[in-house]
């Protein structure tokens, strides 16, 4: 089943244009990493996607139309926005009662005992809770609803190191199922890497690269190369080239590992190495043209 | 015949499916009326205190009134129930007061302030539309504290007249005058009438434009409700020598048909001087406010769905 269908999605603040054309297919059961620059209107487009902005072009979301029905697909979707956005006033048990009342898919049993596992009382209220403690208290309330969408926009930001990896690993093992499906924007890449089945970069409001974590890892390659064989790796055009340790490390695209393998170590490169090269030849590209 | 049977599982079958979203339009309406008192308790501690502090000097002033009503037996009966009337009228008018005060501030700052600290991120992500949210918020002005200000007026002049009849048996005075001169039922009554009639209906387009400015201003609503109405009556005196407007907003601040009933008696609960609820329920006045409200309503709920947290 197609969860979100979005096809030449275009919005302009002014004159800034922050989604350009942006053709978007997600499946059921996939878990979409959205990665670009700051202002790449990554936000922007998953506002779209919530009903929360206005937009040129088609986008249906679970087959509706997220703008104008936005109350009845909040049903089967469900959002962490980038900030905490749980009012400071609210108590834990009134957000609880709040959410069972006028959720029809909010299992409150689930929540509470998601929340027995922090440090969260229920006599709490969002302000006395450290920022931590209020995004596991929004994601207890949403991995208690059975939805089908999971929208997170930079949802560990600001929070330590401990906070984010608990986040990640309590939605992979207590929510994911593979019959849900979740759109993450990050700037912590380094973190869903594991976590992702698919992947697109946006930078400027425009999609330039969108593959599944399997087509990523034939894809690119990196190896680092000795010295002596460093014109040798250059031949094959490199991506991207940066200096470690006096070594170098080169970034391919489309390139079989048999044909370096003798050149030094190969490897699958992470996420941000892959988001550096492409969006430096993007802004390369970019001043070109305009020279 | 066949048809019909046919026809009756259909529903049923439908409402099962979808049995555990079965939920009637009126629970998230509800949750939504109840998320507005955990945010702003001011809608009933602030009458409370109010009340509270009018009891407290009320108490003090129960030393004279043995005296107040033994020189109330030489005056004659209108005078009479005038002066024992008084302080129960004053606590009614405080605790209106107090509450109306609590309805402007309320209207200006529910929709902005759910912008300004972006929880209306978290709100959106639930299933309950924008009307239901407006409609909720209006509920509060119109219908609850409406309701609030009448439960807690109540119990203060019953808590009133309590501490009158106490002080006065202590004193040896009779009571029976106090008590005759207080139709507490008819006054609560009338009260009720008032606070719904003009509280709620009569001021509804005042409470409708506070939440829309609330809506649409980025930042002071306060002066964004209140200058516009200023600079449009400054404009038509200057351009035209003529305060249409300004007229008009005082009618509808003084309670229109009923003002007249206040200006008489300095509110009066004669019945006499009242003008009777069906008047009122035909009072072009009163309709006019409810299409000028529904529409500032409307506005309010479009300007919610495309408004941005500030």
């Amino acid at each position: 089943m197609t969860v979100i269908e979005a096809r030449g999605l275009r919005k302009a603040f002014g004159t800034t244009i922050a989604l350009d054309g942006v053709n978007l297919h997600v499946e059921e059961g996939r878990i979409l990493g959205l990665i670009g620059p700051n202002g790449a209107g990554k936000s922007t487009a998953l506002n779209a996607i919530l009903g929360l902005t206005q937009y040129q072009g088609e986008l249906k979301v679970l087959g509706r139309d997220p703008w104008t029905t936005r109350d009845k697909l909040m049903r089967d979707v469900c959002f962490i926005a980038d900030v905490a956005v749980l009012p400071r006033w609210i108590g834990v048990s009134q957000a609880l009662d709040y959410v069972a009342g006028v959720h029809p898919r909010f299992d409150r049993a689930k929540a509470e005992g998601l929340l027995a596992k922090t440090a969260i009382r229920a006599a709490s209220k969002v302000r006395e809770l450290s920022k931590g403690m209020v995004t596991q208290l929004h994601l207890a309330l949403v991995m208690a609803i059975d939805a089908k969408l999971l929208v997170l926009d930079e949802p560990t930001l600001g929070l330590d190191i401990l906070y984010r990896k608990q986040f990640y690993d309590s939605l992979l093992n207590d929510y994911f199922d593979r019959r849900r499906t979740i759109v993450v924007t990050t700037h912590q890449v380094e973190e869903v890497q594991h976590v992702l089945t698919d992947l697109m970069f946006i930078n400027r409001g425009r999609i330039v690269l969108n593959c599944n974590m399997a087509e990523f890892e034939s894809r690119y390659l990196e190896v680092m190369v000795n010295p002596e064989h460093l014109a040798a790796a250059r031949a094959f055009k490199p991506i991207h080239e940066r200096q470690v340790f006096g070594r170098s490390i080169l970034l391919f695209d489309h390139l079989h590992r048999n044909q370096v393998s003798s050149l030094g170590e190969v490897r699958t490169p992470s996420i941000a190495d892959v988001f550096v090269a492409v969006m430096g030849n993007q802004t390369g590209t970019a001043q070109g043209a305009a020279r | 015949m066949n048809t019909q049977s046919n026809a009756v599982p259909e529903p049923l079958l439908e409402s099962q499916r979808i049995a555990p979203a079965a939920m009637t339009a009126t629970r998230p309406m509800y949750w939504s009326v109840r998320r507005e008192l955990w945010e702003y308790r001011s809608i009933y501690i602030a009458p409370l205190v109010s009340a509270t502090i009018f009891l407290l000097g009320f108490l003090i002033s129960l030393i004279h009134l043995p005296g107040k009503m033994r020189a109330a037996l030489a005056l004659d009966p209108g005078q009479q129930h005038e002066l024992i009337e008084q302080p129960y009228n004053f606590a009614a008018l405080l605790i209106m007061g107090t509450t109306f005060i609590v309805a402007v501030f309320y209207c200006l700052d529910t929709l902005h302030g759910e912008r300004r600290d972006r929880s209306i991120l978290f709100w959106k992500s639930l299933p309950v539309s924008d009307l239901t949210t407006v409609l909720a918020k209006a509920s509060i002005p119109v219908v609850v504290l409406p309701l609030v200000t009448f439960a807690i007026t109540a119990v203060t002049q019953g808590i009133m007249l309590l501490l009158s009849t106490v002080a006065l048996l202590g004193s040896g005075v009779s009571v029976a005058t106090l008590w005759n001169h207080l139709p507490l039922s008819q006054m609560l009554l009338m009260l009720l009438d008032h606070l719904l009639g003009i509280h709620g209906l009569w001021y509804a387009p005042i409470y409708c434009w506070l939440l829309l400015v609330s809506a649409w201003a980025r930042r002071a609503p306060f002066l964004w409700a209140a200058l516009p109405l200023l600079a449009i009556g400054m404009v038509e005196k200057i351009a035209f020598n003529t305060s249409y407007f300004a007229a008009m907003l005082q009618y509808r601040f003084t309670g229109g048909p009923e003002s007249a009933a206040f200006k008489a008696g300095s509110m009066s609960m004669e019945p006499l001087t009242k003008v009777s609820p069906v008047n009122f329920l035909m009072s072009p006045g009163l309709w006019i406010g409810f299409a000028v409200a529904a529409a500032f309503l409307a506005a309010a709920v479009r300007l919610r769905r495309y408004r941005e947290p500030i």
